[in-house]
């Protein structure tokens, strides 16, 4: 099957899986309790029919389920994600309007966990059975078992209440007139800490997982053979070992790379990050339907699109998969 | 003869104890929780919009801590004799932030045909108004159908934002666009929203109050942890806290910072009055013996000491001691497990489970619900826990699907306003968590109601509600808990902030930084 075939399938598909995600995510939220409707007349402290009547039927509330659901998925097909009443803007401005800062935060962490993962792996194998494999190993375990909050809290506390060195919360210094690379350095000081933080446990499971797997492949005949031959302890390292030792850490990535949308909620708002993460979480509060649905939507096809990327350096890493 | 109210905005400045010369200029950074949905205050009243619109729009008058009326928009205002007709003379030279001027026309316009469409508390109280007239662009009339008493009381920012005609009438008011970019009258203008990070207000350079406000420009931090939102304090980043921004276990230790200063004033318009919902339909709390034996058995003492760090006040009945017309003359309720016990037996209780709603409102609620269910448990009553969100508590509540449930009302500086709401018979139904949940049902207490709300003195109506306070408090119609005590915590050097009922959602009017 050609590359271009082989793509084309896999869309086809998950056109499909995206519908049956949509329908299910749009069950499952009208089965909780409360509406927002109700959500917002609880706010204001004070209610009346006439009150809760006027915002379900500008929420289209007051339409039989199977409408609103048949309403909602043609929108959809349409690429319209609707509108937050509650927010009172479209719902497409709100997500994009929060996206970069979301992949600025995930994006680093994703970066940071790859760089640092992959070579405290290659190190631990390189150095199997000696000090600097215990270190790494028993670090990985720690940071693979810590819960993110509980190290975003600590990290606050030490590095911006005791030391002073790093802002502990928001994007950038708010109210200030920085411009180009003040104001870059400006957001990357705000980055550092929720970066580090999320990109801990990646760090952590990566560091693991290709130690167990460079020191798998290592054990290989081609390996052997690449020794008897003398080449060199680091070409071997690099070009037979880690090149074949990569295939799990990619399937991982792949996974990781899924949750770039929407899996920092509670980095989110420890530090709060004016992200995706804290919008979802504030409209699952709320009950703000479109919304909610809206950033499903989104995070569902980068979890497909990441899957397929997946597949496709699988093939590019080993073109044996291909045939 | 009228009876004229005369008004010194000079005199309720002192009571707030400024006395150093306010210095202009400065920037203040403030926690605002959870981030406001909109600021158009006309049409959203939620807690957070209302403490950054109340610093953008404005109502005719404002309260001091004891809720008399002080000059806002109308600089006077006389009630007549048979407090049917209230006449408000405006502010000269007042403009709207887009420019245009401001008359009379929009006060009309805001409360004869704006409000009344969208302000479900309001619009309960408007019942009584016959006519609101405008007989020239600096004096608007209002023409009651019959006496009122807490018609006064209705004029603050929450309760009657005064809306520009110009940009709202004949609008689809919901879908204005200029519902993003309030424009109002007051000290502060909308500047910029960077939605999940803050809102940014600047100065009105043309305020009507000459000299006012001090501040150039307001920040408001969205801050969603209550941990980050202490460290934001401690770090600097922000200089006040407003009531109920961090959670009550981190109150003391922040409020030992240098340059710090705590006030729990600013809160007696609302005077938030904790209690507990008791369904009184069905169930063991259907008994007005199992009810009274609940009063018995809570230690509201270790409430308020531990998990509200000491602020605030037992709450002896159904009406706050903030609030107007209020009576401590009412049978007593002290903590007493033993009378729990044998009132618990009395009423026959056969040992069904209760089901305990606590509110989810945050660590202290949590705890409190902990606190409750283990009183209730030493009195002998049997506890289910029920855990759920904020959205299934409210609908819990509206469909009455519950055995005791926590809640917090304001009363808004009048029983008729605050109190009344949950406890007479014509407030039931389903659908609202702020009506008569209960469903207690007395026709005495109806009719002390009906009558204390449309009598014309002040001495009839204390008369009246002394009597219902006292009836209700025999009954037990809810449980009555706290009058929440919350701290607004700011730097020393940021001053005069909450000088009135309403506190930090008006204070920036009058608010300044000592250099």
């Amino acid at each position: 099957m050609s590359m271009i075939q082989f793509i084309a399938a896999r869309l086809t598909k998950a056109v499909f899986v995206l519908i049956a995600i949509l329908i299910l995510n749009f069950c499952l939220i009208h089965a909780a309790p409360g509406d927002p409707a109700a959500v917002m007349a609880g706010e204001a402290g004070a209610t009346d029919e006439l009150f809760l009547q006027q915002l379900r039927e500008q929420f289209g509330l007051d339409q039989p389920f199977h409408v609103q659901l048949w309403i909602y998925l043609s929108d959809v097909i349409q690429l319209d994600l609707g509108y937050s009443y509650r927010q009172q803007m479209p719902v497409a401005d709100l997500i994009l309007e929060r996206l970069p800062a979301t992949l600025l935060l995930t994006g680093a962490a994703f970066v940071i966990s790859l760089l640092f993962g992959i070579t405290a792996g290659v190190l631990s194998a390189a150095n199997v059975g000696r000090w600097k494999d215990t270190l790494i190993s028993i670090l990985a375990l720690i940071f693979y078992a810590t819960p993110l909050f509980w190290v975003a809290i600590m990290a606050v506390l030490l590095f911006s209440v005791t030391l002073g060195w790093l802002p502990g919360f928001g994007y950038e210094t708010v109210g200030s007139t920085y411009t180009g690379l003040r104001r870059a350095l400006d957001i990357g000081a705000h980055l550092i800490l929720p970066a580090v933080t999320l990109g801990l446990f990646f760090t952590a499971v990566y560091a693991r997982m290709t130690r167990a797997s460079m020191l798998e492949v290592s054990e290989m005949d081609f390996v052997k053979t690449a020794r008897a031959k003398g080449l060199p302890r680091r070409t071997i390292q690099r070009r037979h070992i880690l090149r074949n030792a990569l295939l799990p850490i990619v399937t991982l990535a792949g996974l990781q790379a899924g949750q770039l949308v929407g899996g920092a909620v509670l980095t989110e708002t420890v530090f709060a990050w004016p992200g995706i993460g804290r919008l979802m979480f504030e409209a699952l509060a709320q009950r703000d339907y479109n919304l909610l649905l809206g950033i499903f939507f989104v995070s569902a096809s980068m979890v497909i699109l990441f899957n397929l990327v997946t597949d496709i350096l699988y093939r590019v890493i080993d073109p044996r998969i291909a045939s | 003869m009228k009876r004229l109210v005369l008004a010194f905005s000079a005199l309720a400045m002192v009571a707030g104890g400024a006395v150093a010369e306010p210095v202009s200029g400065g920037r203040a950074n403030v926690v605002i929780q959870p981030e406001p949905p909109s600021l158009m205050l006309g049409l959203v009243q939620n807690g957070p919009t209302q403490m950054v619109a109340g610093n953008i729009y404005e109502s005719l008058l404002r309260y001091d801590h004891d809720l008399n009326p002080m000059p806002s928009l109308a600089k006077s205002w006389s009630v007549s004799e048979d407090g049917k007709t209230y006449t408000f003379t405006l502010q000269d030279g007042v403009k709207w932030h887009d420019g245009t001027a401001f008359s009379a026309a929009d006060v009309v316009f805001t409360a004869d045909v704006f409000l009344r469409e969208t302000h479900a508390r309001l619009r309960a109280s408007l019942k009584h108004v016959e006519s609101i007239t405008a007989p020239d662009d600096s004096t608007v009339v209002f023409q009651l159908k019959n006496p009122f008493g807490p018609f006064i009381g209705i004029f603050e920012a929450g309760t009657m934002p005064i809306v520009p005609k110009h940009i709202y009438e004949g609008t689809d008011y919901k879908k204005n666009p200029a519902n993003n970019t309030p424009i109002g009258t007051g000290p502060f203008k909308f500047a910029d929203w960077v939605k999940g990070s803050h809102i940014l207000l600047t100065k009105n350079e043309a305020y009507w109050d000459e000299g006012k406000p001090y501040l150039d420009e307001i920040y408001w931090h969205v801050i969603p942890d209550a941990n980050s939102r202490a460290v934001a304090f401690e770090t600097g980043k922000v200089d006040v806290l407003p009531g109920g921004s961090i959670e009550n276990f981190d109150v003391e230790r922040i409020s030992n910072l240098p340059n710090t200063c705590v006030t729990d004033k600013g809160w007696e318009y609302f005077g938030p009055h904790a209690f507990l919902w008791l369904n009184n339909r069905q169930g063991p709390t259907a008994n007005k013996q199992f009810r009274q034996a609940l009063m018995y058995a809570i230690d509201r003492n270790f409430a308020k000491e531990v998990l509200w760090n000491g602020l605030g006040n037992l709450a002896s009945g159904p009406v706050s001691s903030s609030t107007k017309f209020y009576s401590n003359d009412v049978t007593q309720y002290d903590y007493n497990p033993d009378k729990a016990r044998e009132l618990v037996k009395a009423s026959g209780y056969d040992g069904t489970p209760v089901r305990l709603l606590p509110m989810p409102y945050g660590e202290t609620w949590l705890r409190w619900g902990e606190a409750v269910k283990q009183n209730l448990q030493e009195a002998g009553i049997k506890v289910e826990s029920v855990a759920t969100d904020v959205a299934g508590w409210n609908q819990k509540l509206s469909e009455w699907d519950y055995d005791i449930a926590f809640t917090y009302l304001y009363q808004y500086g009048d029983p008729a306003l605050g109190v009344a709401r949950t406890y007479v018979s014509t407030n039931i139904a389903k659908g609202s968590p702020w009506n008569n949940v209960g469903g207690y049902e007395s026709t005495e207490v109806d009719n002390l109601f009906g009558e204390a709300a449309l009598a014309v003195t002040a001495e009839e109506r204390q008369a009246l509600y002394n009597k219902v306070q006292s009836k209700l408090v025999d009954d037990v119609p809810v449980a009555w808990l706290l009058e929440l005590g919350f701290p607004t915590i700011h730097r020393c050097n940021v001053k005069s902030l909450v000088n009135t009922a309403i506190g930090v959602n008006d204070g920036f009017k009058d608010a300044y930084i000592e250099k």
